[in-house]
């Protein structure tokens, strides 16, 4: 399958990134290319011109400064897996980017074209909206700031202009979160996947942030499922009766070959239980 | 017309400097310009892992990259590993445990289990089986292929 004709220019700074976007008709952004490729060879998306993001410095690695651990739009999934920093500082995230994909995508795939490319079955999304994390987003209009619960709005959609790129995703380091996910086995996208975090104090949980992702057209948080955690014991009657009621009034639940929306809700009860029971573990 | 990409890609230790149109995806870059058909088309959606190659060192699928893409890159196929009278560790263990029937998805398979050997030398079954997740064989059943990169892994694997 051949994709139809572009101009392809490689961008060395993300200025010049930015620069070639507002300039260039009917532009997109390409980093690892794997959700964007095979879009682009199924004719579904057909740019004029490809900015590569692949190469600036900027934009890649994975770093903690005052406090907050920040991981570089351009960082391959394969890196954030095995980030030493990650999985001491915030475990949920580096389990995430091993469960994407297989080894072959996870060496080329990024977290910013996860995030932009919004996969109603991505996995980041779900751990994004459990971690709170924010991404750090720079434009021809110069920076701004979007939590990850306003930045997903729809399937595919996304609070991101024309011009802009996202150059980062900043969270506070995490133990207790944890991501079950139901694996399609061919393409390994999430059927359905679930993020747990929870803080818990003097015996009880204080705040409780779910994500799911794989349901219906974006990640969303599941605050039914919060409000029954706070205030209670972090044990496993706890945890029975929130995923018991995950998914409960969620419509427009998703229905394709590889799950029907009756599958979809019985398991996501299931993988919510599994989740919760992760973060637990890890408090 | 797009204006072509001068590309200068470096594969299996020889450098080839060549216009490209951008469209042009690596495994057409290596099956057509350079007549290495080792690396295979399966799927064409990024699934089955038959293109598989190396690229700087890590595994990608050839079919989901662009040739422009690995300018100035160093690029491993096949090809590039063993020879016929000096088959790779994993080679001969593909060789000796039956990892293969029709042989289609071998290459990419291959260049699958040594990125795993390189990054993890004595991976245990699982991870065996996780190492090779990208990569779909419709004949062996899997079983022999592990066994095959358990014989490479028991060798030792050079990269």
């Amino acid at each position: 399958m051949i994709p139809t004709e572009f101009d392809y220019k490689r961008a060395t700074s993300l200025d010049e990134a930015i620069q070639l976007l507002s300039s260039s008709s009917e532009a997109k952004l390409l980093a690892g290319g794997h959700s964007l490729i095979p879009l682009m060879k199924l004719r579904l998306s057909e740019p004029e011109t490809l900015v590569d993001i692949g190469r600036i410095p900027d934009i890649k690695g994975i770093r903690e400064r005052e406090g907050k651990i920040g991981i570089g739009a351009g960082t391959t999934h394969h890196e954030v897996e095995t980030s030493d920093l990650l999985r001491e500082k915030a475990p949920v995230v580096a389990d995430c980017a091993g469960e994407i994909g297989d080894p072959q995508v996870r060496n080329r795939g990024t977290l910013g074209g996860s995030l932009a490319h919004a996969d109603p079955a991505a996995d980041y999304p779900a751990v994004m909206l459990a971690i709170d994390a924010e991404f750090h987003i720079k434009g021809g209009n110069g920076w701004r700031t979007v939590k990850a619960s306003d930045f997903f709005q729809d399937m595919f959609t996304v609070d991101l202009a024309d011009d802009e790129i996202i150059v980062n995703a900043m969270f506070d380091p995490i133990q207790s979160a944890s991501y079950a996910k139901l694996h399609q086995r061919a393409s390994h996208y999430a059927i359905i996947g679930v993020a747990a975090a929870l803080g818990v104090e003097n015996g009880l949980i204080q705040w409780a942030r779910l994500g799911l992702t794989g349901a219906i057209g974006y990640a969303v948080r599941m605050p039914n499922v919060e409000e029954a955690l706070i205030g209670k014991q972090p044990e496993q009657d706890t945890i029975d009766a929130a995923a018991g009621i995950a998914g409960d009034g969620l419509e427009d639940i998703n229905s394709d070959l590889h799950a029907s929306a009756e599958y979809r809700r019985a398991m996501i009860k299931v993988f919510t239980r599994r989740a919760l029971e992760g973060a637990v573990a890890r408090l | 017309m797009s204006e072509k990409a001068t590309v200068s890609i470096t594969v299996n230790g020889k450098v080839h400097e060549e216009e490209v149109e951008p469209r042009l995806l690596l495994v057409h870059f290596l099956r057509e310009h350079l007549g290495l058909t080792g690396t295979h088309v399966g799927c064409d959606t990024s699934q089955c892992g038959a293109c598989t190659v190396h690229i700087d060192g890590a595994s990608a699928k050839s079919c989901t990259v662009f040739a422009a893409q690995a300018d100035g890159s160093e690029v491993t196929t096949i090809e590039g590993v063993g020879s016929q009278d000096n088959l790779h560790p994993m080679q001969e263990g593909f060789w000796e445990e039956h990892g293969l029937q029709c042989g289609y998805c071998t290459p990419g398979m291959i260049m699958s289990a040594i990125n795993l050997l390189n990054e993890n030398p004595k991976p245990t079954e699982k991870e065996i089986r996780e190492g090779i997740a990208g990569n779909l064989c419709r004949c062996t059943g899997y079983q022999h292929i592990v066994k095959a990169v358990q014989y490479a892994a028991e060798k030792g694997v050079v990269r």
